[in-house]
């Protein structure tokens, strides 16, 4: 049986990893590599990495993190942040990326998605959504890191990029992230009803009732976390315990 | 030393990695020369089958690997590498190696569970396997895929995987051996996988 997919999501900026994470069992917290290898003997089913940084060299940084994530580990991992043609694509690809997660882009240039797809295949195109509730069982896409509301409906983009080849949808909650008062589940639901492809669920989680609300009655294949495991609040292991208490299929 | 064939644009970095970090050392294949000289192969899976045999074809690989299929080196194909073994796929109209026979399919629209099948799922081994040996019995394996393969032979199949239906995701037929999963990205089981093929 299709295990659910437990994965940790970490920001980096400049090469490192940013955003509150504070392990006292790593020697270097900001190192992405040493942050991999946790999460990775942790039992992780995969990792996001979204490179945050606005800098010239960015490209040259994140060449070099995905090589030396990529050495280190042997579980999938995405990335993204600030990918803007297919050339960034196959550069990240052939650094050893297993996918990569467009966003803004996608939205602005959809065609990418389909030459991401043609090209390289679906199952490493994932499209990234956030979206904002705009009334009841409404919400719209947004862009440029969730600041920049664009008129378009979740459900008509999710079907849009899902025609065009992405292989995955990770959806997040605007209103729901860094809230740790769970999922916004509805939204999860409304477009794993929408699509066929897997959809990660992101933004919001705070406690296991969390997790498992937003894979059973949200019908998401894979949940993303972040703050939740950086401080340590639950790990991977009593996560996975739970939901295997629960029914829900997933990796031990 | 294992040669791993260049055939399409993705992650064969972790592949490489994935040798290297068993004790072997690894050749990127691109044409017939190196891949006479390596003692065994790697068809990886990147990109899709059309674009993929077009490409073997391009720079003289089709009827090189068959040749050594042939005479009997190892060749291990993953997810799209293994597809192309067979005769023909749904996702493409050109011909396969057809090292094995039978076709490859797309997963049924009507399941409904989500296309691709992405993420871990368990292998059940049947019978003999050489490759999976010292691996237990419901090991989870990382795949990503839309389409799985259908040999003729029922008989090379030596591992099943359920996802809707029941499909082969291990096939081995002497020297030539296929996994529907990615080896490379299913940490432990996927490195004892990678030791068992080098002792084929």
């Amino acid at each position: 049986m299709l295990a659910k997919r437990i994965i940790p999501c970490l920001d980096i900026k400049d090469g490192r990893v940013v955003k509150g994470v504070h392990f006292e069992n790593l020697k270097d917290a900001g190192d992405p590599v040493a942050h991999a290898q946790y999460y990775s003997d942790e039992n992780a089913d995969e990792l996001v990495f979204l490179d945050i940084s606005a800098t010239i060299e960015k490209r040259k940084t994140i060449k070099s993190l995905v090589r030396n994530v990529a050495s280190s580990i042997s579980i999938p991992f995405t990335v993204g942040g600030g990918i803007g043609s297919i050339n960034d694509i196959f550069v990240l690809l052939e650094s050893g990326a297993d996918k990569v997660s467009i966003n803004t882009c996608a939205v602005k240039n959809p065609e990418i998605i389909y030459q991401g797809a043609k090209k390289f295949g679906s199952q490493c195109i994932v499209v990234a959504i956030d979206a904002k509730r705009l009334r009841k069982k409404t919400w719209h896409v947004h862009i440029d890191s969730g600041k920049l509301p664009t008129d378009i409906d979740v459900r008509d983009w999710a079907k849009r990029v899902e025609d065009l080849g992405a292989g995955e949808i990770l959806l997040t909650s605007i209103d729901a992230d860094g809230t740790l008062k769970g999922y916004d589940v509805e939204l999860t639901r409304c477009i794993t009803e929408t699509v066929r492809i897997p959809v990660i669920a992101s933004g919001g989680a705070g406690s296991l009732e969390h997790l498992y609300d937003a894979l059973s009655r949200g019908n998401a294949s894979a949940v993303l976390l972040a703050s939740l495991l950086h401080y340590r609040i639950l790990t991977i292991k009593q996560i996975k315990k739970f939901l295997s208490m629960k029914k829900i299929p997933v990796r031990m | 030393m294992t040669g791993i064939i260049q055939y399409g644009a993705g992650n064969i970095f972790s592949v490489i990695t994935c040798f290297e970090r068993a004790g072997e050392k690894v050749s990127v294949v691109h044409n017939p020369c190196i891949l006479k000289k390596v003692d065994r192969l790697i068809l990886p899976g990147v990109g899709a089958f059309d674009s993929g045999m077009r490409y073997l074809k391009k720079i003289h690989l089709y009827d090189a690997i068959k040749n050594e299929a042939k005479k009997g080196k190892p060749i291990l194909g993953i997810c799209l590498g293994l597809q192309m073994f067979f005769e023909k796929s749904e996702e493409g109209n050109l011909d396969g190696l057809a090292v094995l026979q039978g076709c490859v399919k797309r997963f049924p629209q009507d399941m409904n569970l989500p296309v691709p099948h992405m993420g871990w799922n368990t292998v059940n081994s049947c019978g003999k396997s050489k490759i999976l040996n010292r691996i237990s019995r419901r090991a989870f394996f990382y795949f990503a895929h839309s389409f799985y393969p259908v040999p003729d032979d029922g008989n090379i199949v030596s591992g099943t995987t359920t996802y809707g239906i029941r499909f082969a995701s291990v096939v081995e037929k002497d020297n030539i051996i296929g996994v529907q999963f990615h080896p490379e990205k299913s940490a432990e089981n996927g490195m004892i996988l990678i030791q068992n093929f080098l002792k084929i």
